[in-house]
């Protein structure tokens, strides 16, 4: 039988790939920052999990306004590297896990979870960052990636209770794959920031602080936050944590913290990485 | 808009609602082209004609000529999409933050680096005065 075995929060901030990927993560700007990275990649490397469930946000790369999927799960066997604008990431290919992809969205179709099914798509920043965060840059990705799509561009995203239960669906269902895998859930974007408007830049450490200790000690109150008290606490693109709760309501109640990190700035952000262990058998 | 959004109060904003989706829809599938290489070229090499594939009303076609990037959000604009005319003009993200909020780079880049914008003051448009905010609290 597959298991989830941990959730991994994840920003996923463009510049943070970039700055891989021209070797910048030395320099005084980027040091604090992929400093708190390597406890993450060490933890990841050891646990090396089979596959990892993405949850992120396209950034007007492979799906643009002409169709736009609420939530989306890629089926394929190979999703390449997107061109977001700036020529496509140097990183390898990612590769599905076509049979769980696909026993995922039969099971939370039937769940009552109206998926977008994606046999092509290509995937940007919003997952290969996280990849690169979590897993440095291996000339291939250790474990295969099943990419699921919330949008939070168009508004409005779905709300963070919908996203919650979304992520109880991926459990039942991953625990419904008769293959023994062990799988790990990422959710990614926020933490606080504002991409535009004159009150770009706009960074909450409070809220962010208190988001963080929350997903361990009362994750089900998060979910009541509303879209705009994200927007006008955490910035107009702070509304991405709504993506973190579908990862939490994947994991066990009583999920443990084992990790934290947190750094401003990374570009217009404010970066965090956490990860949670699924603890008991409940 | 016959649908008042409880958002609307947050300042310096401007949310990618339906509003927004419908007068923007042409403008941010222009900046969508720009996602293929020979497209940047073909715009790079001349804006006006390449724009002229593209159904937009004359300001949004001024917004993006003269790179106005807080103009094109006004007009339908979209932030994931108008970001890539700045790629094309080889700008950061951080770049044209600081031109949104009307400061020279240096000035975006060391308020970030002091911890970024504090949403102290900034939470509600009739609250840019933070006292009034404060007010407001006092009262509840």
């Amino acid at each position: 039988m597959a298991k989830i075995v941990a959730g991994i929060a994840c920003s996923h901030v463009p510049a943070i790939g970039v700055a891989m990927d021209k070797g910048q993560t030395g320099t005084a700007y980027w040091e604090p920052l992929f400093k708190g990275y390597a406890p993450a990649r060490e933890w990841l490397a050891k646990l090396a999990p089979d596959v990892a469930i993405i949850v992120y946000n396209d950034h007007a790369s492979a799906f643009s306004l002409e169709i736009i999927p609420t939530f989306l799960i890629g089926v394929a066997d190979k999703f390449p590297i997107a061109d977001e604008g700036f020529g496509p990431r140097p990183v390898p290919a990612v590769h599905g896990h076509p049979t769980l992809a696909w026993h995922l969205a039969e099971s939370l179709i039937l769940d009552e979870f109206d998926m977008t099914i994606a046999n092509e798509m290509s995937v940007d920043h919003g997952l290969t960052v996280p990849l690169s965060v979590t897993c440095g840059q291996p000339s291939a990705w250790p474990f295969k990636v099943i990419p699921l799509c919330v949008n939070v561009v168009q508004y409005p995203p779905p709300t963070g209770a919908r996203c919650f239960k979304l992520g109880q669906a991926i459990a039942r269902a991953v625990a419904s794959f008769p293959q023994d895998l062990r799988v790990v859930i990422y959710g990614t974007g926020g933490m606080s920031h504002q991409l535009q408007g004159e009150r770009a830049g706009l960074i909450n450490r409070q809220f962010d602080t208190a988001f963080l200790d929350n997903l361990t000690k009362d994750p089900v109150s998060l979910t009541k936050i509303t879209h705009t008290e994200y927007m006008r606490e955490a910035g107009s693109e702070g509304v991405e944590m709504v993506m973190w709760h579908v990862m939490r309501g994947a994991l066990h109640e009583n999920a443990a913290e084992i990790y934290r990190h947190y750094h401003v700035p990374a570009s217009n952000t404010a970066a965090a990485l956490m990860i949670l262990e699924n603890r008991s058998a409940a | 808009m016959t649908q008042t959004n409880d958002y609307e109060d947050i300042p310096g904003t401007y949310v990618y609602n339906s509003e927004r989706g419908r007068i923007g829809y042409a403008l941010n599938m222009f900046c969508m082209s720009l996602n293929k290489v020979e497209n940047r070229k073909a715009f790079k090499d001349n804006e006006a004609a390449y724009l002229d594939k593209f159904e937009l009303t004359p300001e949004q076609r001024r917004t993006v000529l003269e790179r106005d990037w807080l103009g094109m959000l006004k007009v339908g604009g979209n932030i994931y999409y108008t970001i890539k005319i700045a790629f094309c003009d080889g700008l950061t993200f951080q770049d044209v933050a600081g031109m949104m909020s009307g400061v020279p780079k240096e000035t975006y880049a060391k308020m970030m680096l002091a911890g970024g914008r504090s949403p102290e003051g900034n939470r509600y448009k009739q609250a840019a005065g933070a006292a009034e905010q404060t007010r407001a609290e006092e009262k509840k």
